[in-house]
């Protein structure tokens, strides 16, 4: 983070909702449509007030479910259109069958995951198991640890989403109710400069419902015998192009960001600490901040600890991953959301199989927290680290640890 | 890092108090992180808002339990929650009530005080009890650990859904000038 304001910027105080808001008008998005839902409802707030003021010159369109969101968005994406909506939950979840067919139409349409935990039990709050229940159908996914980050990652967003080696829908997560409603102060970049960084928008040159270029958009594909077997292999591994792609590009992207704006985001994997680290903890979102703050007290007491924070889970940064645990005996993931189908967590999971092409084994565990809005703070923490210090020196690996079980 | 809580009621403002004083805050060059506790939230139930700043960057975004100050704007939200819960030794207390300092029952780690009646004040001038923007005069007052003028800029930015920003302008000014600053000197223990 820069300590001196860059000439032309402006400094606020917002929470994540607002941010999201301000970096949606600052890149110039000509179609939004939104339907509210707990916690993202402020944000879609905002917006629409910025288009009744005429700060952002937008269509914005409020429709009668997010069904219909994405699939609004969808045709103003193929008519060239920058687009945006929110979402979140049981929205998210209503949204699905377009939510599956943007990323195989690479459009690069992008939408905000105001973290949710899922249904049920009844709960309102934030977790991740909205975002990790859609994580492989084929968006980028890119979690946030601070306000500045949602509005600097959400402008980003779109010069990712539209670069033509990328092509594909992007998510922006920001934790519900810690980020959506917690404010801070943060740099609001100059209009200009962020059209610079911008450029021009170009989001159908491959695809597009226009009359001067007329084509099928979506064709039947499939099948066997005929071309369609072999055409629908060559929409897959395209779309897995593009999600391999896009590592390079988001990596590249922040890199022009901190260049321009002077905000170092790390793209893929924040390391913080890990030089001379026995052991690390990873982590992902808002929580990071309480779990730096943990691990700068575990290194005054002399406890070799470092923490990797994953920002981009979706292309998976394994390769980037197994750099930032190299040097470590065992790790400990910690989680706000579970994957049920290995009693862990989801970002524990992909770090272990991730951890496969390390040339050493070493042990690891994974850590559940912060679920349906419980707290995850700096004495979670402390707990998590060390689990993880046990771990790195006798090696047992003992069943997930849920952190706010007796909270 | 100083932290402080704000406790109300659902529909006093205890949100937007908290979003003010970040804006105050701020613009005084502090880092500020604001968060609001998030429950069944509805009018009258016992609401909480949490700040902290720093003259550095603060990265935690998490619920305060050991705060430096309690804000307390409205009189009743103490009987429904224990409003002193893990508070530090030195603590302030910036509290709406009528009563007296001897009236008040206090915990050992409380050193300052700060007595507004806020809620005359407020049936005064918004005729009902909102208190929020005269209890953040009171803890300018009470802790002078930001300016009445950087308030004052930080209200004139905010929007105000149940009054008028003249209104709240003389709401702050009031709370400033009639709160009552209490030091409590302790006997040292043997």
């Amino acid at each position: 983070m820069s300590a001196v304001l860059k000439p032309k910027s402006k400094l606020i105080v917002c929470d994540g909702n607002e941010a999201a808001a301000w970096a949606v008008s600052l890149a110039n998005v000509d179609m939004v449509a939104v339907y509210p839902i707990t916690p993202q409802s402020s944000l879609v707030e905002y917006l629409a007030k910025f288009i009744a003021d005429g700060r952002l010159g937008a269509e914005i369109v409020d429709v009668e479910g997010e069904h219909s969101v994405l699939s609004v968005l969808q045709g103003a994406c193929l008519a060239g259109a920058r687009t945006y909506t929110a979402s979140c939950g049981p929205g998210l979840a209503f949204m699905f069958e377009p939510y599956l067919r943007t990323p195989g139409m690479r459009l690069p349409l992008v939408m905000t995951i105001v973290t949710r935990d899922t249904l049920t039990p009844q709960s309102v709050w934030g977790g991740h198991q909205d975002a990790m229940s859609v994580r492989e159908v084929g968006w980028v996914q890119m979690y946030c640890e601070s306000v500045q980050e949602v509005l600097d990652t959400t402008i980003m967003a779109y010069k990712i989403a539209e670069h033509h080696d990328v092509m594909l829908p992007v998510n922006v997560c920001h934790d519900g109710n810690y980020l959506s409603f917690g404010a801070a102060r943060c740099e609001l970049p100059d209009q200009r400069e962020v059209n610079d960084f911008l450029g021009e928008k170009d989001v159908n040159w491959h695809v597009a419902l226009d009359p001067q270029r007329p084509m099928a958009v979506d064709p039947l594909t499939g099948g066997a015998g005929g071309p369609g077997p072999a055409t629908f292999v060559r929409y897959r591994k395209g779309q897995c192009s593009g999600m391999q792609n896009s590592l390079e590009v988001i990596t590249a992207v922040h890199e022009e960001w901190g260049r321009r704006f002077g905000r170092n985001h790390a793209p893929l994997v924040e390391s913080y600490r890990m030089d001379g680290a026995d052991y690390a903890i990873v982590t992902i979102g808002s929580m990071t901040g309480a779990a730096k703050d943990a691990v700068d007290e575990a290194r005054a007491r002399g406890d070799k600890v470092g923490l990797v924070k994953v920002k981009t889970y979706r292309p998976f940064p394994a390769q980037a991953l197994v750099s930032a645990l190299a040097e470590v005996k065992a790790f400990g993931v910690v989680d706000r959301s579970v994957s049920f189908g290995w009693n862990c967590g989801p970002l524990f999971q992909d770090a272990v199989t991730a951890m496969y092409a390390a040339p050493n084994r070493i042990p690891a565990m994974s850590f559940i927290g912060g679920l349906a809005g419980a707290d995850l703070t700096v004495s979670h923490f402390e707990r998590a680290i060390g689990r993880t210090k046990e771990l790195a020196r006798d090696g047992h690996v003992a069943d997930t640890v849920w952190l706010n079980e007796k909270d | 890092m100083y932290e402080i809580r704000i406790h109300g009621r659902g529909g006093q403002g205890a949100v937007l108090a908290g979003g003010i004083l970040a804006t105050a805050l701020v613009q005084e060059g502090k880092y500020v992180v604001a968060v609001p506790s998030f429950g069944f939230e509805r009018r009258g139930a016992p609401v909480a808002s949490y700040l902290r700043f720093d003259e550095r960057e603060i990265r935690q975004m998490t619920n305060i339990y050991h705060p430096d100050c309690v804000l307390c704007i409205d009189p009743t939200v103490a009987r429904a929650v224990n409003v002193f819960e893990g508070i530090k030794d030195g603590a302030v207390l910036v509290q709406t009530t009528a009563k007296a300092l001897g009236e008040l029952q206090l915990p050992p780690q409380v050193a300052t005080v700060g007595l507004c009646d806020a809620v005359s004040i407020a049936l005064d001038i918004f005729k009902r009890s909102i208190t929020n923007t005269i209890m953040l005069g009171a803890f300018a007052r009470a802790t002078g650990l930001v300016s009445l003028e950087s308030l004052q800029a930080a209200i004139q930015k905010s929007d105000f859904r149940d009054a008028g920003l003249k209104q709240n302008m003389a709401a702050l000014e009031r709370g400033y000038e009639s709160t009552q600053v209490h030091h409590i000197v302790r006997a040292a223990a043997a």
